[in-house]
């Protein structure tokens, strides 16, 4: 008797239980906003529900250098550095630790229309951020992140990355001085 | 006993008359102001039904003024967003092309003008010092050398004084972090703008002035909205913008990529790698305004 009493009680409390379990189960249906989830916004929208990262497209080379074997597949590769015949819209302006580096540093003597690492793998022309990350990690860390670089789109959703050559020139990156819109109108300019 | 004669009549209707030449007097002062609009109670104590009214009418108003197809909005803060705000330093190159593209997404008057962004010049040498900066530099190129830039807007605080000092709660918090202004229920008496130690507020002294052609129909209430004289607005984020997933139109236009914004509830967002992993600071720190609004230095 006291074993049936204890069995009894054993099932009537995990039929409890499994009502709790349902009642509670159909009530929740709040979207409560949960660290690392995408928080959904406007339901019609479908892209709040991922992270969808495009790179634009690279920008485009100058008019008639690619594909460089166009003109290289003719000519005896040379691995000697010196002053260039030709190429002097890059040769003019380059200034990319030039003293120490020049074209083969990044480009490949035999598969002209590679980049290269310094490993040796070759990179196709999108992959370049690959490339300037060698020497640059911290800032392709910072880029990857969505904190070096420009980024347009959607804070929360759709972004479009800007490539490193979408902003530097690779053949000299720094940043070349702007002018600057107009300064706020000044109250005292007409009585000056 | 003689019956007193009764003059309650004539005072009467004197009386009312009176009242009804001032009122109408009042009203005519302020410019195009409906009786509708002027009975209009504050956004946050409206119904629904209530908004929904007032924004028909509001397109309406400025379709008809831009010759443009209105939009306005009152979309609401999402849940689980608290947005945030960082500034390269070591990147912003003064160029002022956020001020601009602000301007423009969110309909400032060009005439009297109105910038939500200042962007002021300091010393290198002198650091972060706001009495010797200068907001109207205009050299040949930017950067100059020896100095560098910081763009300061509404910095959005926790602990805003501006919302504390309105008389009237025509301006406060949203729960995303956004501080806002009800431009209908303003009465244009500017203590918010002497209590923000950031400069962040602009009051209409005249009636705004927007080129039909370059006026943003995209709209948001307590945003973007074309405003009135006599009334004070500030950043608001891009609110429009930004409720709808968009990055603010300042983040977007900077060729520098010095401006970055994100949820600060959100661990895998851009801001929150900025304040984790970078050299940060707020302005003005020691008046405990604590602002969304950080700078950082990125290399």
């Amino acid at each position: 008797m006291k074993y049936y009493l204890k069995t009894k009680f054993k099932i009537e409390y995990l039929l409890f239980l499994s009502v709790c379990f349902l009642i509670i189960r159909c009530n929740d249906t709040s979207e409560a906003y949960k660290p690392g989830q995408i928080q959904k916004i406007n339901p019609e929208s479908e892209s709040y529900l991922k992270h969808e990262e495009i790179a634009v497209s690279p920008p485009p080379f100058s008019d008639g250098v690619f594909p460089c074997n166009d003109c290289h597949a003719f000519r005896k590769p040379n691995p000697v550095r010196r002053k260039l015949e030709w190429h002097e819209d890059i040769t003019d302006i380059f200034n990319h630790d030039s003293e120490n580096r020049w074209c083969l540093d990044c480009h490949d003597l035999i598969k002209r229309d590679s980049l290269r690492l310094a490993s040796g793998k070759l990179l196709d022309f999108k992959e370049s951020h690959k490339l300037c990350g060698q020497c640059h990690g911290d800032k392709l860390r910072d880029w990857k992140v969505g904190v070096h670089g420009r980024r347009t789109g959607e804070w929360n959703g759709k972004k479009e990355y800007y490539l490193c050559v979408s902003c530097h020139n690779p053949h000299s990156p720094k940043f070349k001085p702007i002018k600057p819109e107009a300064p706020p109108f000044r109250e005292d300019e007409e009585i000056k | 006993m003689k019956k007193p004669v009764n003059y309650s009549g004539r005072r009467k209707f004197l009386k009312n008359l009176s009242l009804f030449a001032v009122g109408s007097l009042a009203l005519s002062g302020c410019g195009p102001v409906t009786m509708k609009e002027f009975l209009q109670k504050n956004f946050r104590t409206l119904s629904k039904k209530e908004k929904d009214e007032i924004i028909k009418d509001l397109e309406k108003k400025y379709t008809a003024k831009y010759g443009k197809e209105f939009h306005v909005t009152d979309e609401p803060a999402a849940d689980g967003v608290e947005f945030g705000y960082a500034l390269d330093l070591s990147r912003c190159v003064g160029c002022r092309r956020c001020v601009y593209a602000c301007v423009k997404e969110n309909n400032q008057s060009r005439d009297p003008q109105i910038h939500y962004i200042q962007v002021l010049q300091m010393e290198k040498e002198k650091g972060i010092d706001f009495a010797h900066s200068d907001v109207h530099y205009n050299p040949e190129l930017v950067p100059e050398e020896g100095y560098f830039y910081v763009p300061v807007q509404c910095q959005q605080c926790r602990n805003p004084q501006c919302t504390e000092v309105c008389p009237v709660k025509a301006t406060w918090q949203e729960p995303d972090g956004i501080v806002v202004v009800d431009y209908n229920w303003c009465i244009g008496c500017r203590y918010c703008m002497a209590a923000c130690p950031y400069g962040a507020r602009h009051f209409n002294w005249g009636e705004p002035t927007i080129p039909a052609d370059e006026v943003n129909p995209e709209t948001h209430y307590l945003g973007n909205r074309p405003r009135m004289k006599g009334v004070v607005e500030k950043c608001t984020f891009c609110i429009k913008r930004v409720r709808n997933g968009k990055y603010p139109a300042c983040v977007e236009i900077c060729p520098v990529g010095a401006r970055k914004f994100g949820n600060l509830l959100d661990p895998e967002s851009e801001i929150r790698y900025i304040l984790a992993n970078k050299r940060v600071l707020v302005l003005k720190q020691e008046l405990n305004t604590q602002p969304r609004f950080y700078y950082f230095f990125g290399v």
